[in-house]
Parts: structure tokens; C-alpha cells; sequence
């Protein structure tokens, strides 16, 4: 038992790689969902024991291959990477679980199999990019999931999701590449590749310009990866065309990932030897942070297509994160992070009803699920409860984020109080594009018209009972750590003060 | 002295460069994915010119010989993996090109943003 619980690390990213090839042998559309669905119930099984055993014992090393880490490989667990895989393999688990009923509308059966295997490759990328202690490794990471996620989205059934992977796929090629050439650079000077060593060596440099222009490369190439405003060009359609279990995927944990990984160099890497690194860090993603805030929330406030409107709010809510990050103060990377776990659950709630209006109203527009909550009581309830959490209502689990990310700014004294509004603008304005919804779907008239023949009404009832199931069970989680936010919290603080370097 | 010195690397910011200017500027999709291989490559050509050591030879380990000077091999594997993702990636991007060109019947794209439009 002990040898096992060794090797989780490598556990979390063996499983769901392995399986994906096991996924395609099968060919057969059930057995290749139960496959995938039991890879991602085992890696969610895997990231709870991790982060018991992280908060336990402490952060967790491992050799990979047993070579000694400044030359090996290093997989590294500590509290943030295991906040990061409990969003990732639960995202994944949530929308797998689903994915079956919902996919059938979508793709063609005889492809399906080809699907759950880039999903798995895409589970398998995203863990590796958390766990892995060295830049190169997770770059190939990264690469594994990009490409996994480029044909989860080129699956979506209409034609627009391939002009929209063309995009994604160019910008997130520029985003890998600018982080390549950062590590190039670093490497050049330190002559190492595992991260802790990175921090040792960069410095012992004598010329520091390289590291310099290695951190705006990996800032910014990472920047475009994580979709932070002015670099979110490829992110609305993408999340738009997927299919609606992807999207419920990737929305909740994808992007998230990058901007881990763009904490984790930021703050771990370049915060003690780049004189005034953070300073800086600040001074250039705090503008960009509240422009986000503001601006996506504003042109979701103009969207009548509830994916594309759910994708603006992603961008503002990214900018919360990165909000709190460049407050530069233990609380502020609190908030940011725990904002990150909280997000993905609205989030990914949000998306999993989509998931289920999807199979009763005809168009996801803001008209077309008008009249949807006399069909879909529960489904529209649930909506209701994860939007909630979404604007940040006390009780939900998005309130915990927004509240600790109001009381950093408040510790930063007068002109930290200005900078509340754009959070609470940002959230006035998540009330009303919500509320435009929940009244079209509540109080719009159905298009079968009142009295008309209910044959006329798009077809389709409430979704069956798992999918309920699913749903429900996310949107419970979101008052569950809105009323315990222990779990989170206790991570997002122990995240923020290793990154902090803090004792 | 020193500008030859470094001419490996205005190289690579040329080449760059110039495949960054031909993703943002062409509109030929395929003229996109070119400028993209372009962009990815001059990166390869960083890693190879940072690892070579002055008079130093392929790192093969020699019988009998003492005091060798190697070039420093491992910039040289990890480019062979980003050569592989590289390969990964440009088929992926042909292949949505192929769908796209079967789909719209055009790979330019302001064409194909004005029959998404209608």
C-alpha cells in the first residue's frame, strides 16, 4: 500500500494516457465512455488521496525513473497542484459522466470512441502540466493537451467550430512557442530545467537581460494560453462550438491550468531573483485584470448565445483570478486562487445545465430557452442556484473568492477601496446578463405559444435522470463550500504563501 | 566581432519574426500554417546554436580518448521532441484545413467569415 500511494504522482498521469489507446481499441461507443469514465472516476480518486496526503504529510516529490532531480524529471504535489488536479479530474469526471447522453446528438457513433480518446489525452495533458516539476516536460504537456483539446473542439457538430479551432490552434501554437523560447532562454543561462533548481541558479547569473526577456516570453505566451484579456481572441468560440460536455470540460479547469502555471513562474521562478519582478507583474496585469473584469462582463451583458455569453463571463472571471494574484499580498493570492477552485465550479455547473437544456430547447439562444423552466423545472432551478454562485451571492461558493479578493483590496488602504468597483460593476453586470436568461427561460412566453398546439413547442422534456443527477450534485458542491469553505481556503492560503515564499 | 558572433540568433529573431508577420498578415490559411512552421522553427534553430561548445565534437563517448570537449546534447534531444510536436500540430492544423476547405469550399479567411456571417 505504501509503495502504491508512493507512486500516485505518476498515477494521475499514467492512468488516463494509457487508457486513451484502450479507448480506441475498443471502438464501441459504450464501452469507450465506460473506459474513459472509469480513468477519470480513478484519477478524481487518485487527486482526493493526493491532497489528503498533501495536507497531511506535506508536498509530495517523485523521481520519475528514479533519477535524482536537478537531472531527472521531478513530479511535484504540493497544496496549489493539488487544488489544480481536484478542478481537473473533477471537471473531467462531471462531464464524462454525462458526455454519453449528450454526445449522441453530436457526434457520429462511430466516432465517439475517437472523442473519449483526445478527451483522455486532454485529462492526461492537464495533470501533467500541474504535477510536473520541469519547464520542458510541461511544455510537451501542454502540447499533449492542446491538441487534444483542438479536436475535442473541432468535434462540435456545426461548421464554425473548425474555423474556430483554427484559431485556437494558431494562438495556442504562438502561446506554446513564446513559452518554449523563455525556457530556451532560462536554460541558456542556468543550464537547468527543473523549476526549484531554476530559482537556485537564476541567481548565481551574471547578466541578467536574457532572464529578463525569458520572463515576458513565458508571461505572455502563458497569458495567451490562459485567454487573459487582450489575448482571449480564440476562447469564445471555441467554448461556443464545442460539444456542450467539452465545453463543460474545458471551461472549468483549462485555462486555469495555464494560469497555474503562470503563478507558479511568476511568483516561485522570478519573484526572488528579478529585482522587483512582482512589482512589475503588477503594474502590467493589474490594468489587464480589471479591463477583463469590466469588459467581459460587459460584452456578455450584449450576447444573445448563452455559451458565448458564458464565455465573456469566463473571461471576466479570469480576471478576477489574476486580480487577486497582482495584489501582491498574501491575501489578495489567496482570493486569486481560491477564486480559481470556486470558478470552476460555478463554471463548470453552469455548463453541465447547458449540457442538459440543450436536449429540450432547440437553439441555446436567450430566446430559444424561452418558456424553458415549465418544461425543465429542475435543470432551470439548477441554473439558477450555479448563476448564483457565479454573481457571487453569500452562501455559494463563488461569494468566498469575491469576498476575500474585496478585503485584500481593502488592506491596501484608500486606493485599494477603488479598486472594489470594478468587481462590483463586474458583478452588477453578471446579475443582469443572468438575470436576462432566467427571465426569458421563467417568464418568455414558449414558442408553441400560449394555448397553441404543444406540438408546436420545441420537443423534449426534462433530461433524464442521471444527467439530474450529475447536474445537481455540482451545484450542491457550490453551496457546500460556499456554507464550508474550509477545503479550498485552507489550500488557496498554503498555495499563496509557498508562492510568496512566506515561512 | 561580437554582431558575427551572435549571428545565429539574429537568425532566429529574423526568422522569427518574419513567420509571426505571416500568421498575422496572410489570410491563405495554409499561408498561415506555413508562417507557423516558420515561427516554430526558428525556435529549434535557438535551442541548437545555445548548445554548441567551442571546438567541441558530437557527444559520443570515445574509447581511450581523455579531456574531450563535447557539444552539450540535451538542447539537441528536447528540440527533437519540439520537432515532433511541431509535426503533431502542423498535421493537426492541415487536417482542420482540409475540413474546412470540404466544409466552406474556401480557405480564405475572409471568405469564410462572410458565409459564417450570412
Amino acid at each position: 500500500m505504501n509503495a502504491f500511494s508512493d507512486h500516485l504522482p505518476a498515477i494521475q498521469i499514467i492512468v488516463p494516457l494509457l487508457t486513451a489507446p484502450l479507448a480506441m481499441l475498443l471502438r464501441q461507443r459504450g464501452l469507450a465512455w465506460a473506459a474513459a469514465t472509469a480513468a477519470s472516476l480513478f484519477s478524481f480518486a487518485v487527486a482526493v488521496a493526493l491532497v489528503m496526503t498533501v495536507r497531511d504529510v506535506g508536498l509530495q516529490s517523485y523521481a520519475v525513473g528514479s533519477w535524482p532531480a536537478p537531472y531527472g524529471i521531478e513530479l511535484i504535489v504540493d497544496d496549489f497542484a493539488a487544488l489544480l488536479l481536484l478542478i481537473v479530474t473533477g471537471a473531467s469526471t462531471c462531464a464524462l459522466l454525462i458526455a454519453h447522453t449528450s454526445l449522441k446528438s453530436e457526434i457520429a457513433d462511430d466516432r465517439q470512441h475517437l472523442f473519449y480518446t483526445a478527451w483522455l489525452l486532454a485529462l492526461a495533458g492537464l495533470s501533467g502540466i500541474v504535477v510536473s516539476g520541469d519547464a520542458f516536460n510541461i511544455f510537451v504537456f501542454m502540447e499533449i493537451s492542446s491538441l487534444a483539446t483542438y479536436i475535442l473542439v473541432a468535434g462540435g457538430p456545426k461548421r464554425q467550430a473548425l474555423s474556430a479551432v483554427f484559431k485556437y490552434l494558431i494562438m495556442g501554437t504562438i502561446g506554446a512557442t513564446f513559452y518554449l523560447i523563455g525556457v530556451g532562454l532560462i536554460y541558456m543561462m542556468t543550464g537547468t530545467l527543473n523549476l526549484a533548481d531554476m530559482e537556485a541558479r537564476i541567481g548565481e547569473v551574471s547578466d541578467r537581460n536574457p532572464v529578463l526577456v525569458a520572463g515576458g516570453f513565458i508571461t505572455v505566451g502563458l497569458a495567451l494560453k490562459a485567454a487573459v484579456f487582450p489575448l482571449h481572441g480564440w476562447l469564445p468560440n471555441a467554448y461556443t462550438y464545442a460539444p456542450h460536455a467539452a465545453t463543460a470540460f474545458i471551461a472549468a479547469c483549462s485555462t486555469k491550468v495555464y494560469l497555474y502555471v503562470l503563478l507558479r513562474f511568476d511568483f516561485f521562478v522570478f519573484q526572488g531573483n528579478l529585482p522587483g519582478h512582482i512589482a512589475q507583474f503588477s503594474g502590467f496585469m493589474l490594468p489587464l485584470a480589471i479591463a477583463a473584469v469590466l469588459i467581459g462582463s460587459g460584452i456578455a451583458l450584449f450576447e444573445k448565445d448563452l455559451k458565448r455569453l458564458l464565455a465573456y463571463s469566463s473571461i471576466a472571471q479570469i480576471g478576477y483570478i489574476l486580480f487577486g494574484a497582482s495584489l501582491q499580498s498574501l491575501t489578495g493570492l489567496t482570493a486569486g486562487i481560491a477564486h480559481m477552485f470556486n470558478h470552476a465550479l460555478a463554471k463548470g455547473a453552469l455548463f453541465l445545465a447547458i449540457v442538459s437544456m440543450a436536449s429540450a430547447c432547440g437553439t441555446l439562444t436567450i430566446d430559444g430557452v424561452a418558456g424553458a423552466a415549465r418544461r425543465m423545472p429542475y435543470t432551470m432551478a439548477a441554473f439558477v442556484v450555479a448563476s448564483l454562485s457565479l454573481i457571487g451571492i453569500p452562501g455559494t461558493a463563488g461569494f468566498i473568492g469575491k469576498w476575500y479578493l474585496v478585503v485584500a483590496a481593502v488592506e491596501l488602504g484608500p486606493y485599494g477601496a477603488l479598486l472594489i468597483a470594478p468587481i462590483l460593476a463586474s458583478s452588477l453586470m453578471a446579475v443582469l446578463y443572468i438575470w436576462k436568461v432566467v427571465e426569458s427561460a421563467y417568464f418568455g412566453a414558449s414558442r408553441g405559444g400560449e394555448g397553441g398546439d404543444t406540438a408546436a413547442a420545441p420537443a423534449g422534456s426534462e433530461s433524464p435522470w442521471w444527467v439530474l443527477a450529475v447536474l445537481w450534485g455540482a451545484v450542491l458542491l457550490n453551496v457546500y463550500f460556499g456554507l464550508q469553505p474550509e477545503l479550498p481556503l485552507g489550500l488557496a492560503r498554503d498555495a499563496a504563501t509557498s508562492l510568496l515564499a512566506m515561512p | 566581432m561580437e554582431f558575427l558572433g551572435l549571428y545565429n540568433y539574429w537568425v532566429f529573431a529574423i526568422l522569427l519574426m518574419t513567420g509571426l508577420y505571416a500568421v498575422i498578415s496572410r489570410a491563405n490559411l495554409i499561408k498561415k500554417l506555413l508562417g507557423m512552421t516558420m515561427f516554430q522553427a526558428a525556435v529549434f534553430l535557438l535551442y541548437i546554436s545555445m548548445d554548441k561548445v567551442d571546438g567541441g565534437t558530437a557527444p559520443i563517448i570515445q574509447v581511450g580518448a581523455v579531456d574531450q570537449l563535447y557539444s552539450n546534447p540535451l538542447p539537441q534531444v528536447l528540440i527533437l521532441t519540439a520537432i515532433v510536436v511541431g509535426i503533431a500540430t502542423l498535421s493537426l492544423g492541415l487536417a482542420i484545413v482540409v475540413r474546412i476547405s470540404e466544409t466552406y469550399g474556401t480557405i480564405e479567411e475572409g471568405e469564410i467569415r462572410e458565409i459564417d456571417e450570412e
